[in-house]
């Protein structure tokens, strides 16, 4: 159901001399400007659109009417946490006094600010088991960069520079090995076995003096919870190495297990997933950072302190002289932190446990529906964690219907598609995650339309083949996209 | 079945070479490889006049969903690349074993040809793949 | 159960499905020793009603002060509608464009906010927005070093006129990659970087030199000189510019001969509130010939299978979901929702709004400088011209005005000693299009009692 019948550009909308006034100041007489030298004034004025206030707001109204989004549709993305984003969220988030506060503010006009972001540090150590907690890392990347990064200062503090390789298991996100990269270490691929564990004696066999740290996630990107847990940390430790935890699915054990009691050294967590934080179309996150004892010191600044008279103060460069620094030019995505705030203090303790409780239900609930209707798991002994993984295999070889088929097809049936192809080891594999704030009845939708899909696919593939039908647009030629780049609107 | 063409050698890595008469060589990807990649999109070649040993990260090909790495099968001095696949990488998906070859190379020593696969040695490879 | 929708009928009957009695049978893959305990630490659960009241009190204690902060976060007017539109739920609580045909919207948005950004910085190509200007920064070094193919020292030039948490933030990320910065010095008669600080490093080998317009102290470098010794030395031009005051000042794209290579900036002015620091949106924009050393994600135009025109997610080769250990930047987000907020924010000031914006800053430091550098003992501290900062040098440390200033209610503006030893009796002040004349003159009666 086409909500806009064309994409017209707003850029297409522009008329000379058209404006939305009420919108800017009053145009200044050019002597005000006498200040700035000739030379370094602009000869033309930069080719922004002309259009009316109104044409503003109907053009962007109509563009997020052709998104999917999690107020709309069940959105059950694997690994990325899809949950209800609390509107409450958002209102206290945009409270003048928070929206209007300078990041250089005094202190002495920030204490509400500070109370609440030291508050969420707290919570943050206590449901993750870990001893210390920076905010700052502005999404689960740069937490992980920041995490990688501290690895690397601890040991550069012990003088211990042998260690050069950073232990990543194959079916890892993308970002542990970048990561690494970053960091200045090598990747070392660790392999995973049919039940989805981490291959224990290969592991074993690659730590050594040279092993900086092992990056993970747990459970795995498999949708599995690593049951070996205790050998693997044990293997890396006794062999000087750090152990890294990817948060990516923290939500599946949130009040449940802590990273810290796993003996994670370091950890980060996705606000934006655990936390209810919206993504937004693609952001802005938020990857605070969790620290085991030994690796306090190295936290990115700045921290917020208390001092014993209550009151709250910045813990900068000269509290933390080995930090490994500013990650941003301020303190991070502070209007997130508030967010993942205000769902903190709503959860409180027993909502907290029951995240990892009900978004665990409700994964294991929807693979034995799947099941049930002929889909395939990918680890059919296994528990499922918060998230699980089916794999299409079958019918990409008898019927010629793809992963991505059925994807585009659930489209259709007004579901948004699960992550497909990932992780890359799973062939044709759907990794879905349906989350503890959706309905049984949501859940069985979802599994009514596969049911449906699947008999389309054995009666008439090509009807999958050709999905998405009922999208603004129909599938998209992704090689000319990358071909014949088209990345700015060249016509004025 | 994908090609595999019987007077070349192959890389494990699914690289061919084509030795030609003045001592250089031709190296592409093999069918099997541009088919496995699906579309290509951009090809990344190395600079004429670049010194490589065996093994050395020679290029990358792109799809839309996918990277791979294109690594020297032999060594010695890149002399030519094909700098049609700037505009057109799809000719590696058209033609792997003629115009869309790679680059060419000034091999330091033939005999590093016999470290290659045979076409029957590389077809057992593909086989044991699937 | 706040958020969570079972019945204990729903919750039976999902058991039954599963074939396990309890919740807590879901969990016997996890030896028992890791279970967690009661997390103590923890508060009760509070309703909506109750922490907003709780958080309002918190916001309500940071309000009410006048501000002349600038330092990389600025007070522009922000209209109604950018945040009303942006945190609709369609854009709010949609994710990441992988699936394109059901995200057209917010795939479309990033084409126009690419296009924007490339019009206004006269570049070819932009990304979809890095985290914030700072990190932005870092990026684009590390892009350099990618992209200038015939440097092989990893080194940069990093005037010390660019602000100096974004030098620090390059530091971090940088560091473990054997980048080395090195630092020139600013004039410290003009308060710019001058071309003949530069020629000390003629013929040795640098990726890039980066150029800040305005600088950290407001000031106005002279780009175009700049730009071509940089050229002429076989480096690449890093420009970080501030995206309110290209309505009015020349666009990196037209620098010199050539004009920059990148460009980076703090898209924060353009409608995104000062909201303690984040989230803000750095923004990205190259030439053509370096799209590939590009990080983050880039969006395409381009056809479906009817041929009608759409929007795509394109070059993600270059990104970590593929390339993995090779990708160009470990980066997987954008700053979707305030990215959005500039998209909007652009195309409701138009060229004609955004210079008005960008003229009345101007205009009100200007007049702010004047007024103040009137008060005994207060001076302008640089000769050149700057944008709408300017450092004034006072008759005491910064550190004992500031706070008193702080204690009337007025945040009097940035303390330069934190930074600059020699600067430590300078601040650095800003006052948008949002402080008035009556502002200024208050700002100009108070701080000429506290220096009494």
């Amino acid at each position: 159901m086409s909500t806009q019948a064309d994409n017209t550009l707003i850029f297409e909308l522009s008329r000379p001399g058209r404006r939305a006034a009420a919108q800017a100041p009053r145009a200044l007489p050019a002597e005000r400007l006498s200040a700035i030298p000739a030379a370094l004034r602009r000869k033309q004025r930069p080719a922004l659109p002309e259009v009316s206030e109104l044409q503003v707001v109907r053009h962007y109204t109509n563009l997020s009417t052709r998104n999917f989004a999690i107020d709309k549709q069940f959105y059950p993305l694997g690994s990325c946490t899809m949950k209800y984003n609390p509107r409450g969220a958002n209102r206290a988030a945009m409270l003048p006094g928070f929206l209007g506060r300078h990041p250089l503010a005094p202190e002495s006009h920030s204490q509400g600010y500070l109370a609440c972001m030291f508050e969420l540090q707290e919570f943050l150590k206590e449901v993750t088991g870990m001893q210390g907690v920076s905010l700052t890392p502005m999404a689960g990347a740069q937490g992980e960069f920041a995490g990688v990064a501290m690895i690397r200062a601890y040991h550069e503090a012990r003088n211990d520079d042998a260690r050069t390789e950073i232990l990543i298991p194959e079916a890892a996100h993308g970002t542990n090995p970048a990561t690494a990269v970053m960091c200045g270490y090598k990747v070392r691929e660790v392999p995973v076995n049919k039940d989805g564990d981490v291959d224990l004696a290969a592991l074993k066999a690659a730590c050594g003096p040279q092993t900086a740290g092992l990056m993970m996630t747990n459970p795995s990107t498999c949708g599995v919870f690593e049951r070996q847990i205790d050998g693997i940390a044990k293997a890396v430790h006794e062999a000087g190495g750090l152990l890294y935890y990817d948060g990516a699915n923290l939500n599946a054990i949130l009040g449940k297990v802590r990273p810290g009691d796993m003996g994670f050294d370091v950890i980060h967590m996705n606000l934006h997933k655990t936390f209810a934080t919206p993504h937004g179309g693609g952001g802005p996150g938020a990857g605070p950072v969790g620290v085991s004892e030994r690796l306090k010191p190295f936290l990115p600044t700045p921290i917020v302190g208390r001092d014993d008279d209550g009151r709250y103060r910045w813990l900068d460069q000269n509290d933390l002289p080995q930090s490994i620094g500013h990650l941003s030019a301020f303190m991070g995505n502070a209007g997130v932190l508030l967010r993942a705030y205000f769902y903190a203090r709503v959860l409180g303790r027993e909502g907290m446990i029951r995240v990892g409780e009900y978004s665990t239900l409700a994964a294991n609930y929807l693979l034995k529906r799947l099941e049930a209707i002929g889909c395939t798991p990918a680890y059919p002994e296994r528990r499922a964690s918060h998230e699980f993984i089916l794999t299409f295999a079958k019918e990409a070889k008898t019927l010629g219907v793809s992963a991505m088929d059925i994807a585009k097809r659930l489209l259709d049936y007004n579901q948004h598609a699960p992550t497909t192809y990932f992780p890359l080891l799973v062939p044709e594999c759907f990794l879905i995650e349906p989350t503890e704030t959706e309905t049984k009845e949501a859940l069985d939708e979802f599994v009514a339309a596969m049911e449906s899909i699947l008999a389309e696919a054995r009666d008439n593939p090509e009807l999958l083949k050709g999905a998405p039908y009922s999208q603004p647009v129909r599938r998209l030629d992704d090689v000319k996209a990358a071909r014949e780049l088209d990345l700015v609107w060249s016509k004025l | 079945m994908s090609d595999i063409r019987a007077e070349l050698r192959y890389a494990t890595s699914h690289e061919w070479v084509r030795l030609e008469d003045d001592g250089t060589a031709y190296v592409g990807i093999s069918d099997h490889a541009q088919d496995a990649m699906g579309d290509l999109v951009y090809v990344e070649l190395p600079e004429v006049g670049q010194a490589l040993e065996v093994t050395d990260e020679a290029g990358v090909v792109e799809s839309v969903k996918a990277a791979s790495d294109i690594y020297a099968p032999v060594s010695g001095e890149i002399v030519a690349i094909n700098e049609a696949l700037e505009d057109t990488p799809e000719l590696v998906n058209q033609d792997p074993y003629g115009d869309g070859w790679l680059f060419r190379i000034r091999l330091n020593d033939k005999a590093e040809l016999e470290q290659l696969l045979s076409a029957d040695d590389y077809r057992t490879q593909l086989d044991s793949e699937d | 159960m706040p958020f969570i929708p079972h019945t204990s009928d729903d919750v039976q009957a999902m058991l039954a499905a599963i074939g396990a009695d309890s919740i807590e049978d879901l969990f016997d893959e996890i030896p028992a020793h890791l279970k967690a305990g009661a997390l103590a630490g923890l508060p009760e659960g509070l309703s909506e009603m109750e922490v907003t009241a709780l958080m309002a009190s918190r916001a309500r204690q940071d309000a009410g002060v006048l501000c002349f902060l600038g330092a990389g976060a600025y007070e522009h007017h922000i209209p109604a509608a950018v945040w009303e539109i942006a945190t609709r739920g369609e854009y709010y609580t949609a994710y990441t464009p992988y699936q394109a045909e059901a995200s057209q919207g917010t795939l479309q948005t990033i084409y126009e906010f690419q296009t924007l950004m490339a019009r206004l910085t006269g570049m070819d190509a932009s990304n979809a927005s890095v985290y914030d200007g700072a990190s932005g920064l870092a990026e684009a070094v590390l892009m350099a070093l990618r992209a200038n193919r015939k440097s092989k020292s990893g080194r940069v030039l990093m005037p010390e006129a660019v602000n100096p948490r974004y030098r620090q933030t390059v530091t971090a990320i940088c560091e473990n990659q054997n980048v080395e910065l090195v630092s020139v010095p600013f004039d410290a008669a003009a308060g710019t970087t001058a071309v003949t600080a530069l020629s000390g490093y003629a013929g040795e080998d640098f990726a890039a030199l980066v150029i800040a317009q305005p600088n950290f102290f407001g000031g106005l470098e002279d780009v175009d000189a700049l730009t071509d010794w940089a050229h002429a030395q076989g480096m690449l031009v890093i420009a970080l510019v501030n995206p309110t005051a290209l309505a009015l000042l020349t666009p990196p794209g037209e620098w010199g001969e050539k004009g920059a290579d990148i460009v980076v900036g703090e898209a924060q002015p353009l409608g995104i509130p000062l909201s303690s620091g984040g989230p803000y949106c750095g923004f990205m924009c190259c030439k053509q010939q370096h799209i590939r050393q590009m990080p983050g994600r880039i969006i395409g135009r381009t056809v479906d299978l009817e041929g009608k025109p759409g929007f795509t997610l394109t070059l993600q080769a270059r990104e970590q979901h593929i390339r993995r250990s090779k990708a160009t930047s470990n980066i997987c987000t954008n700053q979707g929702l305030a990215m959005t907020a500039a998209t909007i924010y652009l195309s409701l000031l138009g060229p004609e709004g955004l210079e008005a914006v960008a003229a009345h800053s101007h205009a009100n430091t200007q007049t702010l400088v004047a007024r103040l550098g009137a008060i005994d003992g207060v001076s302008v501290a640089f000769t050149d011209a700057t944008f709408h900062e300017a450092v004034l040098r006072l008759p005491k440390p910064a550190s004992e005005v500031l706070p008193q200033l702080a204690e009337r209610g007025i945040i009097g503006g940035y303390d330069l000693g934190l930074d600059f030893p020699s600067l430590a009796d300078c601040v650095l002040v800003c006052a948008t299009e949002t402080r008035t004349a009556d502002d200024i003159d208050l700002y100009a009666t108070v701080l000429a009692e506290v220096l009494a």
